[in-house]
């Protein structure tokens, strides 16, 4: 089968894939982990997902990042650190609170800490903060360095620098491959794991699947020695991640390295594929880090970037067949969650690449699940 | 010849700055790294990986190696900042941030 | 109520920035001369400490008749109040508004506090920094830039060390080498990886800059004159010491670039001065959206980048020297400040220094061609020298990075070895990790052009109105 997209949810789908005994070339017109998983910050969370099928995947993904850990955990810089979500008012603790109960309902740890133990956990948090939940399956890896990795044991072929120009399909309208800038892959499968271009590629096979950008910065401060202990964030922050608004969101994500530097995220905008800066995005996130914690005023940020996540209106991702174009499989549109998804991700859909029983139910990432309501609207 | 007598400078009076604890002398005017060449000293900071010495090595401000723990404050650049009379100025250690 | 006059920022205060300034105050703008230094002068006019009281600077100093003309022009401009001249300001961000610009500024060597100013043009005179490639050793104290070593000479009036090897290739070390020999130091090797006869054939080009002919054979005379052993064809393989410089060692190079067997020689030293030419500043292009070709900004005749409202000069538009900065910065001048008010320039009133342009840019195009560095360089960047100085990743990572992991440009590498991570945000390592990828030596993004104190980037900033 041809994977196209090597990030790190195309790494993860080429390595179940050839696990699960196919023969897996893995094609993308960049290098691996150039799109938005080098622009990532490598979250593997449960902690910020309402229950529902999302955070069924996100358990799901955990466990395998968990495995996987198990030989190549130093190589991806794997971090089972844990999250801690911090509310700033009593009314923010009751929202975290509830939404806790939830979690822990559908199998997430989720222990709350009283204002008074935070320092414990977190010592230069900011102090007055009203309490918080810490969730120790949340984790993390180097985004680029797991993608490499993943590809890497996989033994999948890597075609990098390779564009996509066409899907082949035969006369019964089934997938045939793909043609490329340097020539035709063909293959009965085709995989769409090209993240926030995934709509490019869906139309390529004919197939509608709305797949946009929404614009996230990150700050790297100067290396510091480990003084951020979890990814720790803001209970606002979920409100954020699930919200439809176009306009600017930022909530402070505040996370130490194993090399040092502290990351700084997150705002979200629908700017479209806008590549220039943004002195107000980044001063709104500095401003929130350094709300958390105040030590971080007097640090120097080194660098920002920005990135692009890939949603589809429902904020849930595209992972499964098209039933619209036979031998067509999507994994694309996992957000600001495709690093930590991806496991799941790349299981699930070597599962039905192989004739198995996923093992979680894919009707709510169905990704023809848009078709009905574009059709209404035409 | 020396740079001094080259351009006959008419430096202002000599001050003194500490290094590590030692007294070194400083011209007005003149960043850290030329105060402490002048002294003999060309490396200090140890790398936080390897622990390697480093000095001077841009000395336009633009490789960061020359990073130096001044007044308590760290990761100053040498080669920018320029030398205030009785500056404690210190070999810095790794980040610079730790204790 | 009569209209304001426009505003133009030139950042950078050396040649260009200066000849920009000179040539747009008194044009019906306001110039604000925004620059990181205390004094102006750039790095190729750069001045000694005022405390050191230097009574004969250019004796450190080439071109200085020209310094005179630029430093007395500015004088006059600020006592006319044509000109506003910020000293240490470290510009790491312009902004673009609209109309106009927002230029922020961290203040003064402390740089915790920032100013933003308000401007409705915005000359980029950014200049230039060192290209240095690794070589095993080159992280030892006492290994300098050749630029490193000239500044502290011409700023703070001290030498590195007492014994100098000057190496690499390029314009910058002959008179690298003849300043610190006639400011006492002794230069024990000129040693130049390129060869002068590859520089003849390209002869044709320079029948049109006698003066660098001039300027280039004066170094020679006085290189002889203090006794600077010249060595063409030759690089340096190696430093080497435990905890400082202690010696290098130098060979023949034959003409693929190879060292010549048996021609290995040690010398003492305790500095080695280096470079391989220079390399232009585009942060604050890049982060403005300017277009770049390759690593320079790109401008068209009147040197306006691509984004309106932005021009550019000297070595940020591609390295030429501190002659050809004045010309482009003229130019780039005169057009600002015909633009900003609305008008069309007439090239014809800076022909002058446009002939200047076409003729250097020639000239220093021939030159790049001569002083390429030593082919085969990165064959001698051993596994474990580190080429990344900031994180300390050594070449072996670079290459298993590029050879198991399937990077094959220089932000993959980046990403996955941390090669271009650490404080100076690649400026120093992009060639060398770029030569040791073997990939294109592509600038990363640099949004912010200098590290900035969350506090100061948390701190919503209200530009005061224009004066």
């Amino acid at each position: 089968m041809v994977v196209v997209g090597a990030g790190m949810v195309g790494a993860a789908c080429a390595l179940y894939a050839a696990r699960a005994g196919l023969d897996v070339v893995l094609v993308d017109r960049g290098p691996v982990a150039g799109g938005t998983t080098g622009a990532g910050e490598g979250n593997l969370l449960v902690s910020d997902k309402e229950p529902g099928p999302e955070l069924r995947l996100a358990l799901l993904s955990l466990r395998l990042w968990a495995e996987l850990a198990e030989p190549l955990g130093a190589a991806v810089e794997y971090e089972p650190k844990g999250g801690l979500v911090v509310a700033s008012t009593p009314e923010a603790l009751t929202a975290l609170t509830d939404l806790a109960a939830g979690q822990r309902a559908a199998g997430v740890a989720a222990v709350a800490v009283g204002p008074d133990q935070l320092r414990d956990h977190e010592p230069y948090l900011a102090p007055g903060l009203a309490g918080a939940v810490r969730y120790p399956q949340d984790a993390q890896v180097m985004p680029t360095l797991a993608a490499a990795h993943l590809v890497r044991v996989s033994g999948a072929r890597l075609e990098t620098g390779r564009t996509v120009t066409g899907v082949l399909r035969g006369a019964d309208g089934a997938v045939r491959g793909v043609r490329t800038d340097r020539g035709d892959l063909l293959a009965p499968a085709v995989v769409n794991a090209a993240g926030t271009w995934g709509g490019e590629v869906a139309a390529m096979a004919g197939a509608a699947l709305p797949v946009l950008p929404r614009r996230g910065f990150v700050l790297v401060t100067e290396p510091l020695p480990p003084r951020v202990r979890h990814k720790v964030y803001a209970a606002d922050y979920v409100a954020d991640v699930a919200s439809d608004s176009a306009a600017l969101q930022t909530s402070p994500v505040v996370e130490g390295t194993a090399a040092g530097p502290v990351l700084i995220g997150a705002s979200r905008e629908r700017v479209g594929f806008h590549r220039s800066f943004s002195l107000p995005v980044v001063r709104e996130l500095a401003a929130g880090a350094t709300r958390l914690f105040p030590f971080l005023t007097d640090v120097r940020v080194m660098r920002t970037y920005l990135g692009f996540r890939p949603y589809l209106p429902d904020h849930l991702p595209a992972i499964g067949p098209d039933p619209r174009v036979p031998g067509l499989f999507h994994a694309c549109g996992h957000e600001g969650a495709g690093i930590g998804l991806a496991t799941g991700t790349g299981r699930l859909l070597a599962q039905v690449l192989t004739g198995e029983n996923p093992e979680l139910d894919l009707t709510p990432f169905r990704p023809d699940r848009f078709a009905e309501s574009e059709e209404a609207a035409q | 010849m020396n740079p001094l007598r080259l351009v006959r400078a008419r430096p202002g009076a000599p001050f003194t700055v500490t290094f590590d604890g030692r007294e070194i002398e400083a011209l007005p005017g003149q960043t850290l790294a030329a105060v402490l060449w002048s002294a003999g000293v060309t490396a200090w900071r140890s790398t936080r990986g390897d622990g390697r010495p480093r000095g001077v090595f841009c000395g336009i401000g633009v490789c960061f190696d020359c990073l130096v723990t001044v007044d308590g404050r760290p990761n100053q650049r040498a080669c920018l900042v320029p030398a205030a009379p009785g500056a404690d100025v210190r070999t810095q250690e790794g980040t610079g941030h730790d204790a | 109520m009569p209209e304001r006059s426009p505003v133009l920022a030139v950042i950078g205060a050396g040649p260009a920035g200066l000849a920009a300034t000179l040539a747009a105050a008194g044009r019906g703008v306001r110039v604000v001369l925004v620059d990181s230094a205390a004094e102006p002068g750039g790095q190729f006019y750069r001045q000694p400490a005022r405390g050191l009281g230097a009574r004969r600077p250019k004796a450190l100093h080439h071109q200085w008749r020209t310094w005179r003309r630029l430093r007395t022009g500015l004088d006059a401009r600020l006592a006319a109040g044509q000109v506003t001249y910020l000293s240490e300001h470290h510009v790491w961000c312009v902004e673009r508004e609209s109309p106009g610009f927002t230029v922020h500024a961290l203040l003064g060597p402390e740089q915790r506090e920032s100013v933003a100013l308000r401007a409705d043009g915005v000359l980029l005179a950014t200049g230039g920094y060192e290209r240095v490639l690794p070589f095993p050793g080159w992280t030892l104290p006492g290994v300098v830039t050749a630029g490193g070593a000239q500044a502290l000479l011409k700023g703070g009036l001290v030498l590195p060390g007492r014994t100098v090897v000057v190496a690499g290739t390029g314009p910058l070390l002959l008179p690298v080498a003849t300043g610190l020999a006639a400011a006492g130091a002794k230069v024990a090797a000129l040693v130049e990886s390129a060869d002068p006869r590859a520089f003849a054939h390209r002869a044709r080009s320079l029948v049109g800059a006698p003066a660098k002919l001039v300027e280039g054979a004066g170094h020679a005379a006085r290189l002889g004159w203090h006794g600077v052993p010249l060595r063409v064809r030759h690089t340096v393989l190696e430093a080497h010491g435990t905890e400082r410089l202690e010696s290098v060692t130098i060979s023949a190079l034959d003409s693929e670039g190879r060292p010549v067997p048996g021609s290995e020689r040690r010398v003492l030293c305790d500095t080695l001065a280096v470079s391989h030419g220079l390399l232009p500043h585009t942060d604050l292009a890049d982060g403005l959206g300017c277009g770049l070709d390759g690593v320079t900004v790109r401008v068209d005749e009147e040197q306006r980048t691509d984004v309106p409202g932005v021009w550019a000069a000297g070595e940020a538009t591609g390295i030429g020297g501190a002659a050809l900065s004045l010309a482009e910065g003229h130019i780039a001048g005169r057009s600002a400040a015909a633009r900003l008010r609305g008008t069309t320039p007439d090239p014809g009133a800076w022909a002058s220094a446009a002939r200047t342009r076409t003729r250097l840019r020639a000239f220093f195009a021939a030159l790049d061609g001569a002083y390429a560095p030593a082919a085969r360089w990165v064959e001698r960047v051993t596994d474990g020298t580190v080429v990344c100085r900031c994180e300390e990743v050594t070449a072996g990572a670079v290459r298993a990075a590029v050879g198991s992991l399937g990077a094959g440009d220089l932000r993959t590498v980046k990403l996955l070895t941390r090669a271009g991570m650490g404080w100076c945000q690649g400026r120093m390592c992009e060639p060398g990790v770029a030569g040791v990828a073997g990939c294109a030596p592509a600038p990363a993004r640099r949004l912010l052009a200098r590290p900035v104190p969350l506090g100061v980037l948390a701190e919503p900033a209200d530009p005061p109105p224009p004066q």
